[in-house]
């Protein structure tokens, strides 16, 4: 019930407070969705859809930091090997 | 996919699969929470990638698995309704209740309607201005928040014809019982990731502090998941109990605010009956008074006698993390997914459906 995947935001459709809505892409597929819940959405982020509704914005930079994780994870690694 | 596929290299997971191995030096049972974490720890076999002292078992997150009976029956009532049309999201569709579901409501000439989002009730209910539409209003607090829209908006447009069957619950109350039990085994807890998009996560560090249990919020990709076990195995083993955030793309401390206050305005928190599990307090949400014309509940006077549960569906062990699917008589044998005795084959985060369709023991 709580699956809810990212997806961009391509283009505004509804502007009004309640109905904010845009065309948003999932890996090509468009579908219009409700963004009156992530009023910081812009065109060109990637948002969490669950139910047609935007319940999040991605921040890049915090979805960068597991791989930074993994980089020194593989450097502690390695250092315990040897 | 972006956000996705990135999270699915198997070289990133068994970088953390190596380091989960290095760092663990006793037997530890972590619990998912939510039932899409259940899933893609079935899917993808996260536990072989787990040594065998860390123990994965499966949680209450599955809204489908443990709204209660008498809800069930009383949208089978609603459903049969000539002047009404059902509309449910589709997991909710073979879910049984005492004596039929939803599909079979449907196919004996119930106006039954899946929809993907609750908008497309309240788009239903504005083009169909002579017919009654009843919206099965069902989810945690990930979907709470899209339930809430629906009723604001239909109070907003004036419609008489829109009304909602609501089966919501609240994740803390949960994981409270599972840590408060006498027999509970659970040392750490996976969050449910979503949910926390909405809620944030400053009331579980009440909880982790408590019940000296680490929590850790996390995603539902295969990294995202490892990650979390990672997090959550680190913290054990330092003898730590505090909350961490894995998923932190997705999820701020104080969550959404927009959605916060809009849950605030239609809902409010109230007592709820898990199914398998029982009443808990504050464990769910109802429609304010200031929106009860808008409770299908309250405007079809719906009262059913109270429903035996009696199928032999051992949901409430599942759900708490007691048993495992291959555990209960009827798995696979009476109870399969076109077959289901209890909710938890039926959805797509039940934990009996995810081992049904990815990891079938195999069955005398």
């Amino acid at each position: 019930m709580c699956l809810a995947v990212p997806g961009r935001v391509e283009e505004f459709l509804n502007h009004s407070p309640l109905e904010r809505s845009a065309h948003v892409s999932f890996g090509g597929i468009r579908k219009v969705i409700n963004l009156a819940l992530v009023p910081e959405a812009v065109i060109g982020d990637y948002v969490i859809v669950h139910v047609g509704f935007a319940i999040s914005r991605i921040d890049e930079a915090q979805a960068q930091q597991i791989f930074r994780d993994l980089e020194e994870i593989g450097m502690r690694g390695r250092l315990a090997e040897e | 996919m972006k956000y996705v596929n990135e999270y699915r290299q198997k070289a990133s997971i068994e970088k953390i699969s190596r380091e989960i191995a290095r760092i663990t030096t006793r037997p530890w049972t972590i619990m998912e929470v939510c039932g899409g974490q259940t899933h893609a720890i079935v899917k993808y076999g996260l536990q072989q990638f787990l040594p065998d002292s860390v123990e994965l078992v499966h949680g209450p997150g599955c809204p489908v698995c443990v709204t209660s009976l008498e809800i069930i029956d009383q949208a089978m009532a609603l459903a049969a309704r000539p002047e009404i049309i059902f509309c449910s999201f589709g997991d909710m569709l073979r879910v049984p209740g005492s004596e039929r579901d939803l599909l079979s409501v449907k196919a004996a000439g119930g106006d039954v309607r899946l929809v993907y989002s609750p908008l497309n009730a309240v788009e239903l209910a504005e083009q169909n201005p002579d017919r009654e539409v009843v919206f099965f209003a069902i989810g945690f607090e990930t979907t709470a928040p899209a339930n809430a829209m629906a009723a604001f908006l239909a109070r907003q447009k004036r419609l008489r014809n829109f009304s909602m069957l609501v089966s919501h619950f609240l994740v803390p109350p949960a994981i409270e019982t599972i840590c408060s039990a006498e027999d509970n085994r659970v040392q750490g807890f996976l969050a449910a990731g979503h949910v926390c998009t909405v809620t944030g996560y400053e009331q579980y560090f009440a909880l982790a502090q408590t019940y000296r249990i680490p929590v850790v919020v996390t995603g539902f990709e295969p990294l995202d998941v490892l990650e979390g076990v990672l997090m959550c195995v680190r913290q054990l083993e330092q003898g730590h109990y505090t909350v961490e955030n894995q998923y932190r793309r997705a999820v701020r401390q104080q969550g959404n605010i927009p959605a916060q206050q809009l849950l605030e305005q239609v809902f409010e928190v109230s007592s709820q009956s898990w199914r398998g599990v029982g009443k808990l307090h504050h464990s769910g949400l109802r429609l304010r008074s200031a929106f009860s014309a808008f409770d299908a509940a309250c405007k079809f006077e719906l009262t059913l006698p109270s429903a035996r549960d009696d199928s032999g569906c051992i949901s409430g062990e599942i759900m708490q993390g007691r048993k495992k699917p291959g555990e209960c008589p009827h798995f696979g044998r009476d109870c399969r997914p076109e077959l289901p005795l209890g909710a938890p084959m039926v959805s797509s985060e039940g934990a009996c459906a995810a081992y049904y369709r990815y990891h079938r023991p195999v069955i005398e």
